[in-house]
């Protein structure tokens, strides 16, 4: 048997169930979570998360957070959590449009750095979505 | 007192009209309620998640210095003070406002309030305390870019030493009757710290457990706000039920009460006819 992966974000508990393996994208990287693994806390990239049990790979889209690995539980906090059919896709890619535009104007400071992260996010769900859906 | 028939008849009417009123706002905010707990349900996990996680992670960390956790001399303090945009809910805005008053006690001068509802905004405006910001328009159905916006605010504030404490105010749903005002340290976030906590395996922190902290404890700032706007919804719901049930409950009171005047007073103007009748034609005999 695997281990524990719960997946919440603030508006509902996304996953929880018993896994194989979980392949995250940290700050720092791609890692596996796998059973037994050193008890770990990092913050996470924009990107994917793949949730591996039996012969069945899951994928889904987050956006940042962290993850803490204790000994019998992962647990994902994230912002948002969609499965590849979840994503709308026409929102995203309105998301991309706005993004660049405001990256184009450069307006001053943190708004960059807003824009910057909601095109990640964007591009991200995009990437998920037509790699992923069926 | 005695009043007329038609005076009376007018009061039931009156009072009737309200009892509608009160009954339809009910309907509506058990409607809301119902919704404004199924969103409690689906949130109360994630922030006990973080709020688990990042205990966790101070108990394992120990001795750290960060600026969030070191406690300062407080000198100015900030309340985040979470209420509701409309009335009629019962004693759910005084409470809070009444709670939060008597925490700053004298000290008016050295508070700041962010106040969220236009409730609290307006008390605490027409008393004269520095409020920071406002937030209003929302409470009914907080999201959580709202509590990430207020959580950076506050994080900013204090960052700049502007502020040496952040608490915030608010209703903690505990059932569709029964909701409770309550105040939260936020920052410095030491109290967290002071749980102790029995030592397990060593846990790794990637990059390094300062850059970790950093991330995480305005994580925690944002997810405590988001918890406390979601509470604060539901509670607000649940008062205002309760009061516009009891306003109902009231109003039905007070027409049976009228009702049975009412009938009392038209009984004796009949009585009276009758008496006057026979009496006058017994004088024509």
């Amino acid at each position: 048997m695997g281990f524990k992966l719960e997946i919440v974000t603030p508006d509902r508990a996304f996953f929880s169930d018993e896994v194989d393996m979980a392949i995250l994208r940290g700050i720092e990287g791609e890692f596996a979570v796998l059973k037994n693994m050193a008890p770990l806390i990092t913050p996470l990239d924009i990107g994917k998360v793949r949730i591996k049990k039996g012969n069945e790979e899951k994928v889904a889209a987050i956006a940042g957070g962290y993850v803490t690995v204790s000994k019998d539980k992962t647990t994902v906090i994230t912002d948002s959590a969609e499965w590849p059919e979840e994503i709308d896709v026409e929102r995203a890619k309105r998301a991309k449009e706005r993004a660049e535009k405001r990256l184009k104007e450069k307006k001053e400071g943190i708004d960059i750095l807003r824009a910057e992260l909601a095109l990640k996010r964007a591009i991200n769900r995009l990437n998920i979505a037509e790699k992923y859906k069926k | 007192m005695t009043l007329s028939t038609r005076d009376i008849k007018r009061k039931i009417k009156g009072i009737n009209n309200i009892m509608q009123i009160t009954k339809a706002m009910e309907l509506v905010a058990s409607a809301r309620l119902r919704r404004a707990r199924e969103r409690l349900e689906r949130t109360r996990p994630y922030y006990n998640t973080v709020y688990e996680n990042i205990k966790e992670v101070l108990g394992h960390v120990g001795n750290i210095d960060h600026p969030f956790l070191r406690k300062r001399d407080v000198k100015k303090s900030l309340y985040i003070v979470v209420t509701a945009d409309r009335g009629l809910a019962g004693g759910f805005n005084s409470n809070v406002n009444r709670l939060v008053e008597a925490e700053i006690g004298n000290n008016k001068e050295n508070i700041s309030l962010i106040t969220v509802g236009a409730k609290g905004r307006d008390h605490f405006k027409k008393r004269g305390y520095n409020i920071m910001a406002e937030f209003v328009g929302m409470t009914e159905n907080p999201s959580f870019s709202h509590a990430k916006n207020i959580a950076n605010l506050v994080l900013e504030a204090y960052s700049k030493e502007e502020i040496d404490e952040v608490k915030i105010v608010y209703t903690e749903f505990i059932s569709t009757i029964s909701q409770k005002p309550k105040v939260i340290r936020l920052l410095p976030s030491d109290s967290l710290k002071s749980e102790k906590k029995e030592k397990t395996a060593v846990v790794e922190f990637e990059p390094s457990a300062d850059e970790v902290l950093d991330y995480l404890i305005p994580r925690y700032i944002q997810s405590v706000v988001y918890g406390a706007l979601i509470e604060s919804a539901c509670s607000q719901q649940g008062a205002r039920m309760t009061a516009m049930k009891n306003a109902t409950e009231n109003a039905e009171e007070l027409i049976d009460e009228l009702q049975l005047s009412y009938n009392k007073a038209r009984q004796a103007a009949i009585t009276t006819e009758i008496t006057e009748i026979v009496s006058g034609a017994e004088a024509l005999k």
